[in-house]
């Protein structure tokens, strides 16, 4: 099928972008990468009165670091994320993550505020923003509010955004010097969906583990931190027996629901399977990392 | 949401569009809700472009845009203004052949033909990115692009055959 009609706008600055939500009340759609909206638009399952396209507001898109902090643009493409040295030298859990975004023709165009607003539980971009307790800065009437992972997602497809703001930053932490990382997803074929998905983060000191980062995706209406397996593991440390021990915990923290692609008890499975890989994977490069 | 008579229905008025497309300033007129595809295909007479899905699973319709593999069906075409397109159309030189279509042709890369330019535009993206790939890693990259003859196996050999062309100097291989 072929989209309905709707207004089209294509503002150049946010500003601009901002009176147009407040023109349409509601009935407007922002049109970011468009690799969800349009699917939707061509199926009519979305009949917005107005497109608001911030494709041509060249502000909306770069990448920074900033004081530890890895800034990026909403419009950033996945695609330029996915090839940025700041991001694989500073970040490279986000360089991970994206290879799993869909295709490379995909990523050409998906933009990384496009996928955290979209709000899919099982997209990459979200499991990471809650794992490493991002947070995405909004652009409203009133002016800016930093909004962080927890109190962003709601539910299935929802945030907590209201219709006249503008998601406009995504903010992550650099990893630590000492850090090793892992994403682990599990899907029926390359470029689908998540079933699951596992971002996961180390930081080591020694033996110990100072600091670990574990979200799930796929495994409900949300991305899920897995805040008491990240407990074992400080405490633990990463040995094989505390991964294991974190794995398991890992898969009673999640209530997945069944649906086509798997059931709750197959989610769970996997949650703890794939959290064992990405652990082992992560404090396998933190240790690499401490020798050289 | 408000009733549906608050506002007047969305007018559905041609705009201008100008493009680059396959190294030719093209421009034409169209309602914003066309997509690009679309206009390639009905108002450039462009037909090379296929529409499979219409939403961006199949990737029939993968058209480079500003040297970047991506769906056709899931751009506008007014978002396509200023923008370089390059179609399976824009891949001969001077009536020869790109050395991508000929590993195609010689490795039976293609049976019906229907996901041909799909798998033309994605796979020359996917060698400009990664000039040396690994059969893993050409399998991977053309999961972008579904062929129902599932003639898979020619297709990646072709690929692969194409890639030491593509590298050598003075190839053309863009």
């Amino acid at each position: 099928m072929k989209p309905p009609k709707f207004d089209y706008h294509a503002p150049a600055s946010v500003d601009e972008a901002l009176a147009l939500l407040a023109r349409y009340g509601g009935d407007a759609k922002l049109l970011a990468g468009g690799q969800s909206l349009m699917p939707l638009l061509n199926f009519r399952l979305s009949r917005p009165a107005a497109l608001v396209d911030l494709n041509r507001i060249a502000s909306l898109a770069g990448i920074r670091e900033e004081n530890g902090r890895i800034r990026l643009g909403a419009m950033t493409r996945q695609r330029a994320i996915e090839f940025s040295p700041v991001v694989a030298r500073r970040l490279p859990l986000l360089t991970e993550a994206t290879r799993w975004v869909g295709h490379l023709p995909i990523r050409s165009r998906g933009t990384i505020g496009g996928s955290i607003a979209h709000a899919d539980p099982s997209a990459e971009y979200p499991t990471v923003l809650t794992a490493l307790r991002g947070e995405v800065v909004a652009r409203g009437p009133k002016g800016e509010r930093v909004v962080s992972a927890p109190d962003l997602f709601e539910t299935y497809l929802t945030t907590t955004l209201a219709a006249d703001e503008i998601l406009v930053e995504v903010r992550l932490p650099a990893l630590d010097a000492k850090a090793g990382w892992a994403f682990e997803e599990f899907a029926r074929r390359h470029g689908d969906f998540a079933i699951v998905g596992i971002a996961a983060m180390v930081a080591t000191q020694g033996e110990r583990c100072t600091a670990a980062r574990l979200a799930a995706g796929g495994v409900g209406p949300i991305p899920v931190r897995l805040a008491d397996a990240e407990a074992i593991l400080e405490r633990d440390g990463l040995g094989d027996a505390a991964i294991e021990a974190a794995a398991r915990r890992a898969a009673e923290l999640v209530a997945p629901d069944s649906d086509i692609h798997g059931s709750a008890d197959y989610r769970r499975n996997l949650t703890r399977v794939l959290t064992g890989r990405a652990l082992k994977r992560a404090r396998d490069r933190a240790n690499a990392t401490t020798r050289t | 949401m408000r009733p549906e008579h608050a506002r007047p229905a969305p007018t559905d008025n041609p705009v201008a569009v100008r493009l680059t497309v396959n190294g030719v300033p093209r421009e034409g007129r169209c309602p914003p809700r066309k997509l690009l595809v679309d206009f390639l295909r009905e108002d450039l007479t462009l037909t090379g472009t296929h529409v499979g899905c219409e939403h961006g699973i199949c990737g029939a319709c993968t058209v480079l845009v500003n040297g970047e593999a991506a769906r056709a069906c899931l751009m506008l075409a007014v978002q396509a203004e200023g923008a370089e397109i390059v179609t399976v159309e824009g891949l001969m030189r001077d009536g020869q052949l790109h050395p991508l279509q000929e590993a195609f042709r010689e490795h039976h890369g293609l049976q019906c033909g229907f996901c041909t330019p799909g798998m033309l535009m994605t796979a020359l993206d996917l060698l400009r990115v990664n000039p040396e790939p690994t059969e893993a890693q050409v399998r991977e990259g053309l999961s972008a692009v579904l062929c129902r003859c599932t003639g898979y196996h020619g297709i990646v050999k072709a690929v692969q055959a194409a890639a030491p062309v593509l590298r050598a100097p003075g190839s053309g291989g863009s």
